[in-house]
């Protein structure tokens, strides 16, 4: 397994790849970097704290990440807008055995057609980072949200 | 605005017949009458949503929200009933409160340190005597001149609501019997478990939340995932049923797996070839209390809806912040009695819900939307109606009578 500076780098390219992945609104890859028995969850920061088990978004397999980028291509209505992840450093936080629990921050910035660029969330990562023949993948991602007052809908993955 | 339409003031109405079914876009646009609207329905002789009972479960423990855009705390008292009290100091106006939640012995205005107890009664002022026999409070001022305003409070079932206005008819009246029914369904005295919290600011009138809750045309057409699943369809077994005012509604419908192929098609949104990857989501498990509906959406005007779509429950809060856009706080709950299986089920179903639910998202969109075409011409009209123009109960789906009925009531209402 990868120690130090190398496994730093991977954690960095991982995370610049799934960011350009979204940004470039390329969904259907977006499940190949999850495990099959995944669990992807956008929680606000006030239920998080608190403990609460609502999820804005909570997929619990690959198969769920599929059926959310099914219904962002064909069944949700909504007005199409670009997404720019910014990430910060992915800070190592834990080891379990091969697992790397890993956090970072993020901010999304949204831009609707024809509408300024705005502040769209604000949040860390909370990952569960496991080493697969293909390379690093998220066991477990939770998008922890500050901007829990929603300028009105969440459309595509954070 | 335009040339042609009269000021609001004191004149006549903006509406141009008797009928509810064509809404002026000036409903939805005008500072007045939204000023109007805060004054009559939120400040008025209306029940507003503040929270669930589960939420302060012991003395002291307080939610902070708002109705209309007057900041309110929901607190519990040390004889375990609860109050409402307006966040607003009795000294010089601070909001004092500025937590979401928490639990106090007492209430404090940081700026002067005065200090509240949960009836919102003043308990210290200080230096009120003064110090070393200079300044002070008048010598005829008493604790009891100044309290916070402590509004009105109905609990039933373990929600609980509050008016400004101590003269407002009971909780059970103002709901009325018809719809008093479908809400005990829900809330008849189980326990209720907090599951968590959504917030959206939707850039729309309030009035537009309340329309999309009671209009059961478009569920069956936008929502794909509704319609794909026989969770809404224009041809399931349905009622729709008002209070004597109009004023509140709900929608109750029985989900049909069988797809009616003429209706699906219908609907444009309709996907025959869509199937789960993950068919947990749709792992639907009929709860007794449900009776035969499976579906119920209540809207009580002006605040809030309680929904029940399979397993998943919620409340949803709709809090104006000007004419043109509210804040729309979910609460998911469950039952203190739900195994782990059941309280799962509800979180996975509410990937259905919320700002980025499968089907609710679209609501959002599609209010935004609306606010922003009634605002490219405030001589505009909508036409609603679906149905003629009748308002009643219906056995049926394919009518706009709930949002005809909501608006005959706010007619009389606002004097218009």
């Amino acid at each position: 397994m990868n120690t130090g500076v190398e496994l730093r780098l991977d954690l960095s390219d991982l995370y610049a790849a799934y960011c350009a992945c979204l940004d470039a609104g390329r969904f259907e890859d977006w499940p190949d970097f999850f495990t099959e028995d995944c669990r992807y969850r956008v929680v606000a920061r006030e239920n998080h704290d608190r403990n609460l088990p609502l999820g804005t978004m909570d997929l619990q397999s690959r198969g769920a990440l599929m059926d959310r980028v099914y219904a962002v291509q064909s069944t949700l209505f909504h007005a199409p807008y670009y997404q720019r992840h910014i990430v910060g450093p992915a800070r190592i936080i834990g080891r379990d055995g091969d697992t790397i629990v890993a956090e970072a921050n993020y901010l999304v910035i949204r831009t609707k057609r024809d509408q300024p660029s705005e502040v769209f969330n604000a949040g860390r990562y909370l990952d569960r980072i496991v080493p697969m023949p293909e390379g690093l993948r998220f066991a477990d991602k939770i998008c922890i949200f500050d901007s829990e007052l929603i300028p009105n809908s969440i459309i595509y993955p954070l | 605005m335009h040339p042609d339409q009269p000021r609001l003031a004191n004149e006549g109405t903006i509406w141009k017949s008797p009928e509810s079914s064509r809404i002026p876009a000036r409903v939805y646009l005008d500072p007045e009458i939204y000023a109007r609207e805060l004054e009559r329905i939120f400040y008025g002789a209306h029940w507003s949503y503040v929270g669930l009972e589960a939420e302060v479960p012991e003395p002291g423990c307080f939610r902070r929200t708002a109705i209309g855009e007057r900041s309110v705390i929901m607190i519990r008292n040390r004889q375990g009933g609860i109050n409402v009290l307006e966040n607003r100091c009795a000294h010089r106006a601070m909001r004092f409160c500025q937590e979401r939640y928490g639990k106090v012995k007492s209430l404090v205005c940081p700026y002067h340190q005065w200090n509240y107890n949960h009836e919102g009664k003043l308990i210290g002022v200080p230096f009120r005597r003064g110090v070393n026999g200079q300044g002070g409070m008048p010598a005829d001022f008493t604790l009891e001149d100044r309290s916070l305003n402590k509004l009105n409070v109905a609990t039933r079932g373990g929600v609980v609501f509050a008016s400004f206005d101590h003269q407002v008819e009971p909780l059970d009246q103002y709901i009325g019997a018809d719809v008093l029914q479908y809400f005990d369904r829900t809330f008849d005295g189980r326990t209720l478990v907090i599951q968590g919290y959504s917030r959206q600011r939707i850039p729309g009138n309030w009035k537009l939340m309340m329309e999309n809750i009671k209009d059961p045309y478009h569920p069956g057409l936008l929502h794909t995932w509704f319609v794909t699943f026989g969770l809404w369809r224009a041809d399931n077994k349905s009622q729709l049923l008002m209070d004597s005012h109009g004023r509140h509604a709900c929608m109750i419908s029985r989900r049909n797996e069988a797809v009616d192929e003429e209706v699906a098609r219908a609907a444009t949104s309709y996907r025959a070839n869509m199937k789960l990857h993950d068919l947990r989501l749709l792992d639907i498990v009929h709860e007794k209390w449900w009776g035969a509906p499976t579906v119920c959406m209540t809207t009580i005007f002006p605040s809030v809806i309680f929904q029940q779509q399979v397993n998943s429950l919620s409340t949803r809060q709709i809090i104006p912040v000007g004419p043109d856009k509210f804040d729309f706080v979910w609460t998911h709950f469950g039952f203190e009695e739900d195994s782990p299986e059941m309280s799962t089920r509800r979180m996975r179903q509410a990937n259905l819900f919320g700002p980025a639910g499968f089907v609710s998202a679209d609501d959002g969109e599609v209010i935004e939307y609306s606010q922003e075409g009634l605002r490219q011409d405030d001589a505009f009209a909508t036409l609603c109606e679906l149905g003629g123009t009748e308002i009643g109960n219906t056995d049926h789906m394919v009518t706009e009578t709930l949002i005809r009925g909501m608006y005959r009531y706010w007619r009389q209402v606002m004097g218009q």
